[in-house]
């Protein structure tokens, strides 16, 4: 890992002029054969992958009205070139939305346009070598998926479908990426992106109920694979260890204890992150959501709910249904899927919450929007209430919330810096860079309202924050989970 | 018939006939492309009139640019909105008689003009003064700035300085409309201006400009947010694939 210095908070968020080259370094680790060969993808790097990767291409674009779409589209007109996170972060111009798609762009142009193919030099087209396989390599992992490109677009061109398609391209030809693949293998074999088994995943949660226990003096029921019970919650897997994640689940449980909901995990479909859609492959999204509809049909429950996660929730919200449906096996009279900010929300509507909101008087909270749930799903039954419910369940929990700065929040969102399949240890400084536009909207409320914590409502954010804050001279934990805020504050004793 | 007559009479017949079977062909491909999820930009209308007054505040307005950056959508907006006009003015030379709104925004049409060149220099400019934009842009890019607005300028150059014989103009297209065929005028300017629109529609299909029929199929901006009350079905049939040439 090559040394590197993390960028200067600035007052004024400011537009950097272009290094060029300055993030060409930055690529995560190779999957190894056995990786990939497990996830249906060649181990190294096939011979003839020219021509593979060619007709690979073709075949994505004859398959996708998006990418046809979006790669006649683009006219550079420049309004994405100061959206994304790591362009504002590293001042690599390839980490612009328009120049990363044109790495893709530009051999597609080659093959497939007539243009490209009699007039190369006059439009930009490339063949497809090497040089390109190195370049698509570091630069499709310097995207986080996030979608702010595509919010600012004037024809919504969506960066995320691009790298996601260049992602897949590499796998087919046998370049995987070592983190993401190594998690989806692990996801579809023991099914949770960290392979803890049955039996540990009932240990920890055995663990909880009590501490829980110890905590509060009312038992709250951590249940696993308990058949016949009304809801299946599927929350990423983080949430059964990792700070803050785990504080959230406590929530979950402490929310479905005072409602009187009858729940269950399951450790068959013990993980909510579906990371095949990181790599674009349909084939490997479809076997992880099909996990989650065996265990919902296995256990007979009545409902499906998802706990705080990014890009599950998208995936859950929007695809889940395509992919794994139909569930009409399910009590169609609740939303499928439901997302637990969902529930809480529809509680705390109807009273059936006691909530007493300065449990959390220690902290004056803001709330960072993750970006797959504001810019690639909804929450409620209005448009926008992915901003709303999130943001009334925290005001219900706490008596101190400021949001910060407009152009950061909601559609506006910056990602975290560790979305999209890039929250790994060899990606550590593109991860502290990425982060900066959000550390400087967090120093800017900091300063101005005394902001103390940032909570956050998906386990990719909350991972990279706890890591990347103390780069920033913040805390690590000053990141939280909204469940975390409902946990300290729901009233459990003497409710009989 | 002169071969100034014949060269034109067939070039624009050529350019017709490239940019309707260019665009159809473009278009059936998009209609035909399968979806295979749901993936709109939210948050998103989440019904079909929500999406049709996205789409249309999106196509006349240009909401997501004018989010984005205000120099652009600036400079963009006035070009479009000032090439409609443009456009619709020059429709006095293909009816007969002229419609009554046609002649209506003739005074528009003619000023609009100015502010086409006004705005395509203020876009051509950022591709010169912005290092971001400059990056991006390749010879294409400047190219096609560089054609919009010789266009403009040999039409304004008609209008304003060296006046061209318009009534033998409007001769030659109702010519080519009704088959009909009549003189070509051989006046510099007018052929200058004509060529470069022949040129401007053949290349029409094959290049960037498909963003304008491709805004209206690009899904994160025209699917309904409305998952959970309508399964989307996947449709991954694919047509086998083509390479170009």
């Amino acid at each position: 890992m090559a040394e590197f210095e993390t960028p200067a908070l600035k007052p004024y968020p400011e537009i950097p002029p272009i290094e060029i080259g300055s993030m060409a370094h930055s690529k995560p680790y190779v999957a190894k054969e056995d990786l990939q060969q497990k996830i249906g993808f060649p181990g190294e790097l096939i011979d003839n992958w020219e021509k593979v990767a060619i007709d690979k291409m073709g075949e994505l674009v004859n398959g996708s009205r998006a990418l046809r779409v979006f790669l006649d589209s683009c006219v550079k007109c420049g309004a994405c070139t100061d959206k994304c996170h790591y362009y504002l972060g590293t001042s690599d111009p390839n980490n612009m939305p328009v120049a990363r798609q044109d790495l893709f762009r530009s051999v597609y142009r080659r093959y497939y346009t007539l243009a490209g193919k009699y007039l190369p030099g006059l439009v930009g087209a490339r063949d497809m070598d090497q040089s390109v396989i190195d370049e698509w390599y570091s630069y499709f992992h310097q995207c986080s998926q996030c979608r702010r490109c595509s919010v600012y677009c004037p024809y919504g061109i969506d960066t995320a479908e691009i790298s996601m398609a260049a992602r897949e391209i590499m796998d087919t030809i046998g370049v995987g990426q070592k983190y993401c693949n190594e998690i989806i293998g692990k996801a579809q074999t023991i099914g949770n992106n960290l392979g803890l088994p049955e039996p540990a995943l009932a240990d920890t949660l055995e663990g909880l109920e009590e501490d829980i226990e110890e905590e509060t003096g009312v038992t709250v029921r951590m249940p696993l694979d308990v058949k016949g019970a009304d809801i299946l919650l599927v929350t990423p897997s983080a949430d059964f260890f990792a700070e803050p994640h785990v504080d959230g689940l406590i929530g979950y449980a402490k929310v479905f204890h005072q409602a009187g909901m009858s729940w269950t995990l399951s450790s068959y479909a013990s993980e909510a992150a579906n990371f095949g859609m990181f790599i674009g492959s349909y084939e490997n999204m479809q076997v992880l959501a099909l996990r989650i509809r065996e265990a919902a049909l296995e256990l007979g429950v009545k409902r499906i709910i998802f706990g705080e996660c990014g890009h599950a929730w998208r995936v859950a919200y929007n695809f889940l249904d395509t992919l794994a449906g139909p569930f009409d096996f399910l009590d169609r009279n609740y939303p499928m899927p439901q997302h637990i900010c969902e529930v809480t929300y529809d509680l705390l509507q109807r009273k059936a919450l006691r909530m007493d909101p300065s449990a959390n008087d220690d902290m004056v909270l803001t709330f960072h929007d993750s970006c797959n749930i504001a810019r690639g799903s909804r929450m409620g039954d209005f448009e926008g209430g992915q901003f709303v419910i999130p943001r009334e369940v925290i005001k219900a929990s706490c008596n101190h919330f400021v949001d910060m700065p407009a152009d950061t929040v909601k559609e506006a969102t910056f990602c975290c810096g560790g979305g999209g399949g890039l929250l790994t240890d060899d990606l550590v400084e593109l991860r502290v860079k990425g982060a900066l536009p959000r550390m400087e909207a967090l120093q800017q409320v900091v300063e101005q309202h005394g902001v103390t914590h940032l909570a956050a409502i998906c386990a990719i954010c909350k991972s990279q924050f706890s890591k990347i804050l103390p780069y920033y001279g913040f805390e690590m934990d000053q990141v939280v989970s909204i469940h975390q805020l409902v946990s300290n504050a729901i009233q459990l004793g003497g409710e009989h | 018939m002169s071969l100034l007559t014949i060269a034109f009479t067939l070039l624009f017949y050529f350019a017709a006939a490239t940019i309707v079977a260019g665009l159809v062909y473009r278009i059936r491909l998009y209609a035909v492309t399968p979806t295979p999820l749901r993936i709109p930009t939210t948050p998103a209308p989440i019904t079909t009139q929500g999406v049709v007054r996205r789409m249309f505040f999106e196509v006349t307005l240009f909401n997501s640019l004018f989010k984005s950056n205000k120099w652009i959508w600036l400079f963009g907006w006035v070009f479009h909105a000032a090439l409609l006009f443009v456009l619709l003015r020059h429709l006095r030379y293909f009816t007969d008689p002229v419609w009554s709104w046609v002649a209506l925004i003739q005074p528009i049409g003619s000023y609009a003009a100015f502010a086409m060149v006004a705005g395509l220099a203020g876009l051509w400019a950022r591709r010169f003064l912005v290092d971001r934009v400059r990056y991006i842009s390749s010879l294409s890019d400047h190219l096609m700035l560089a054609l919009l607005v010789a266009i403009g300028l040999t039409g304004l150059g008609m209008k304003y300085v060296a006046h061209t014989d318009i009534v033998a103009v409007k001769a030659f297209f109702l010519g080519l409309m009704y088959f009909d065929w009549q003189p070509m005028p051989s006046d510099l300017l007018l052929c200058l201006h004509l060529l470069l629109v022949a040129l401007l529609m053949i290349i029409f299909p094959f290049s960037k400009l498909l963003h304008a029929p491709g805004v209206f199929f690009s899904p994160t901006r025209n699917q309904i947010d409305n998952p959970r009350e309508k399964r989307h079905v996947p449709t991954r049939k694919s047509a086998p694939v083509k390479q170009a040439g």
